[in-house]
């Protein structure tokens, strides 16, 4: 414990001349879902992790402003233009919002500091369904257009786009029923009322280690690393990616991301952008990213913008292809 | 019976002195913000979720799970005494709550409350006990027409129970429905009935509109009685805490229906707020004597209270068996159990017993631990409304808008609870009933979206609510409860008629 707090100290006392600025009032976490939801868990765990290695000199208030989809926090935080003491907590719905809603921000009122972590894309089945690969799924699909019924979490969200991705390309009409939250399209799956679900990993595992359900495909680019098993001597790494399974979609992922208001200091996003870099690198991060079967992945200035201009090509193909822009 | 053996060895976890500090601790916390409003079990467990990231599991969870028995307990207070429900679930204890504490019998109101509410929390926590694995298959059923059709059987029971004129209570009615429409919609995604306001994007708060129409209308109707309201002057004895506990069993039936509604509230997970409306509205129904109700009737406080607390405690049993929260503050809960490294859901009771075991013994004494405390406070909360009425006013009108903040921290909140308040000092004045226009703005966007989930499932077929025997058998209850009133005329005109042949004849 001792070390520890040294180690912290001393990190600390290296990095104070370098910068110039340093947090000296508290410090509001602005949470773009409501209490409980997974960027709520997210920008907890990064509050839990400063407190505990004491990143940060100045005290944290977490707020939830999970509101309008998330829509709510983000007008919020956009309204303190050039305030150093907002962080913003999200997903892509930052830049994905404004698009397919018309709220009253643009992803430009925000400026990006970094991501941590890309959560992951499965589809899931109930437990007891005929279906045991995905190529069977779509072909089923593609035999009775409308007649297999995809539960996800909100509208136009990145469930739903992941859904019409799927249908272009394997070219098969799915029909969508948007639920408040991820845990409730978990529970209709696990119940039988719908046919499939796109769920994170941790939104779904507990019912995945009662059998309830059980994953199709996983939308990464390559295999989950290996681990324990979950249900039925089958872990994470013995879920096939969509790729290799029949599904020509490389991949689809959801980062975790962190923002300020426009118009701060260069400095100042270079402060938040050094704590997460350390929050990040700490034991309890990777246990976080483990347990929720994230892949941690630290990205800022050009490769977070560089992924965000990616990203956002990418849905904006569907977006147009659905008609859902509404600017 | 196996479970019974791990609740025995879950006891021998809780009964520590350092637990049940906890208990204590957790309880008081939870009275604290359950008494003022704004703040509420949710937003007070996720303030306590960082100082847990450090304990063991199980202290964790009996401080969180005991700090929301607290806050469960300290809402029904200030509904009582102030006419401000401090939860949502609590604003159907001010119907006859408030109006008995105005009457003088502000001790007995808080008794009734408390100790209802303790009974319906311990009913709760037994069925766990017994019915986890079942219960937890049943929850599974439910899908969006059945939740539809809960929510149309709330409304149903509701309808025509008020003494205004039905087409009162359908303006109402209608009016909360459009209020719950502001904001996004989860079906569309888009923002509806916003203005281009930005404040209106969140939607307008239920909690914001509730302190308003009861807490500020009521004030204001008080100060136009010209401040000659000073403070109640009944004695406050602690021996009319005994003498209301005896007066208990009187309401037996009125416990054992409202029970049942919230256990079954609890694990469909429909909440403590459906389910407390829900057994007001039936407590109503079917009492012989209706006169009392809305101006102190026993039954009107025991009630929606034994519904809350039954409703709240089974809504932790969907949480922990499928990783499903029932409420606002099951889900914060949720994710503390996943910073503590436990993963909420079917396998939960198999992994880890002595967790899932500890809560619930914890759940037993944790309650018995708040009905005493609450009950010993009872004479203090007594005495406040025995202070002038020129002190205890500005001191609600602080708190209301100090709670009004807190849901959001926003300035515009404010605001929308001042019109609220004048909207309720309106409505009372013009006898239009508050209730309805509550009870759709809670649950008007959950049913919104359990029928147009429906619809689309069945593309746009209305024979979905007749699918299977629990939607139909919900349904048809709900129908029922709907023309309740008009068979009860029809009876009633038929006896009256054979009454009047009768005497006729004679």
């Amino acid at each position: 414990m001792l070390r520890k707090i040294t180690l912290a100290l001393l990190a600390m006392t290296m990095a104070a001349p370098a910068l110039a600025f340093e947090p000296t009032r508290p410090v509001e976490f602005v949470v773009t879902s409501g209490p409980g939801g997974g960027t709520d868990n997210f920008a907890r765990t990064v509050q839990s992790i400063i407190s505990k290695h004491k990143l940060m000199k100045a005290p944290v208030v977490v707020t939830n402003k999970g509101g309008g989809s998330g829509a709510e926090g983000f007008v919020y935080a956009a309204g303190y233009k050039g305030d150093p003491y907002k962080l913003t907590f999200g997903t892509n719905n930052e830049y994905l919002l404004p698009s397919v809603a018309d709220v009253p921000y643009a992803p430009e009122d925000l400026t990006p500091v970094a991501a941590l972590a890309l959560d992951e894309f499965i589809v899931w089945v109930n437990g007891e369904s005929k279906f045991n690969n995905i190529k069977d799924f779509v072909a089923a699909a593609k035999a009775e257009p409308k007649a297999v019924q995809f539960g996800g979490s909100q509208s136009k969200d990145t469930d739903q786009i992941l859904v019409s991705t799927i249908a272009a390309t394997a070219g098969a009409e799915f029909r969508y029923i948007p639920f408040k939250s991820g845990g409730e399209a978990a529970v209709q799956l696990a119940g039988g009322h719908i046919d499939a679900n796109v769920n994170n990993p941790n939104e779904n595992r507990g019912q995945w280690q009662a059998g309830m359900v059980k994953p199709l495909c996983v939308f990464r680019p390559d295999r989950f690393p290996k681990g324990t098993a979950v249900h039925d001597g089958k872990g994470w790494h013995d879920i096939p990616t969509c790729a290799e399974a029949g599904l020509a979609i490389d991949s689809y992922r959801m980062p975790r991301t962190v923002w300020l208001p426009a118009g701060v200091e260069d400095d100042v996003v270079a402060f938040y952008r050094d704590v997460l870099k350390k929050v990040s690198e700490t034991p309890e991060w990777a246990d976080y990213v483990a347990k929720t079967s994230q892949t941690s992945k630290f990205m800022a200035g050009d490769d977070f913008n560089a992924y965000q201009t990616a990203d956002r090509e990418n849905v904006r193909k569907v977006l147009q292809r659905e008609g859902w822009l509404v600017k | 019976m196996g479970n019974f053996g791990y609740l025995m060895d879950g006891f021998a976890t809780v009964i520590t002195m350092h637990h049940i500090v906890i208990m204590i601790a957790g309880v008081m916390l939870g009275i604290l913000v359950g008494v003022l409003p704004g703040l509420g079990a949710p937003n007070g467990v996720s303030l306590l979720l960082p100082l847990t990231f450090t304990m063991d599991p199980i202290s964790a969870i009996i401080l969180l799970s005991c700090m929301y028995w607290g806050a469960l307990f300290g809402g029904s207070t200030t509904s009582i005494l102030f006419n401000i429900p401090g939860e949502p679930s609590s604003v159907a204890t001010t119907f006859d709550g408030y109006p008995m504490a105005r009457s003088g019998q502000a001790t007995r109101a808080l008794t009734l409350a408390f100790m209802s509410a303790g009974i319906g929390a311990l009913a709760g926590v037994m069925m766990i006990t017994l019915l986890s694995s079942w219960v937890a298959r049943f929850a599974l059923q439910f899908s969006s027409p059945e939740f539809f059709a809960v929510y149309f059987l709330a409304f149903a029971s509701f309808i025509g129970m008020g003494s205004n004129s039905a087409a009162k209570t359908l303006v109402m009615m209608m009016l909360g429905f459009a209020f719950a429409t502001v904001g996004m919609d989860t079906i569309s995604g888009g923002l509806r009935l916003t203005f281009g306001l930005t404040d209106l994007i969140k939607g307008v708060s239920f909690l914001v509109a509730v302190m308003g129409l009861f807490g500020l209308g009521e004030l204001l109707l008080t100060t136009e009685e010209g401040l000659r309201f000073e403070g109640i002057k009944a004695r406050v004895r602690a021996i009319d805490v005994v003498r209301t506990l005896k007066e208990m069993p009187r309401y037996g039936w009125s416990i054992l229906r409202s029970t049942i509604i919230g256990i079954w509230m609890g694990i469909t997970p429909a909440g403590p707020t459906a389910a407390s409306f829900m057994s007001y509205g039936l407590a109503r129904r079917f009492a012989k004597d209706k006169s009392q109700f809305g101006k102190g009737d026993p039954r009107g406080i025991v009630s929606p209270e034994t519904a809350d607390h039954s409703a709240g405690t089974s809504a932790l049993l969907p949480m922990l068996a499928l990783g499903v929260p029932g409420s606002a503050t099951a889900a914060v809960m949720m994710g503390g159990l996943m910073i503590w490294g436990l993963t909420p859901g079917p396998m939960l009771f198999i992994d880890r017993p002595d967790f899932v075991w500890g809560l619930i013994a914890s759940m037993y004494i944790g309650n018995v631990v708040a009905v005493l405390l609450v009950l010993t406070t009872v004479p203090l909360y007594a005495s406040i409304l025995r202070v002038p009425f020129s002190i205890v006013g500005p001191v609600i009108v602080a708190i209301i808008f100090s709670g009004a903040y807190q849901i959001a921290n926003s300035t515009f909140d404010l605001w929308l609870v001042l019109g609220f308040g004048v909207f309720g000092y309106l409505f009372k004045k013009l006898d239009y009933p508050i209730a309805p226009l509550v009870l759709a703005m809670v649950l008007g966007d959950k049913a919104e979206d359990a029928f147009r989930q429906s619809m689309l499932m069945s593309n746009g077929s209305l024979t979905i609510f007749w699918s299977n025997p629990l939607v139909s058998a919900i349904m048809a209850l709900g129908l029922l409860m709907l023309v309740w009133p008009l068979i009860a005329t029809a009876i009633g005109l038929r006896g009256s008629r054979r009454r009047a042949g009768q005497s006729a004849k004679a």
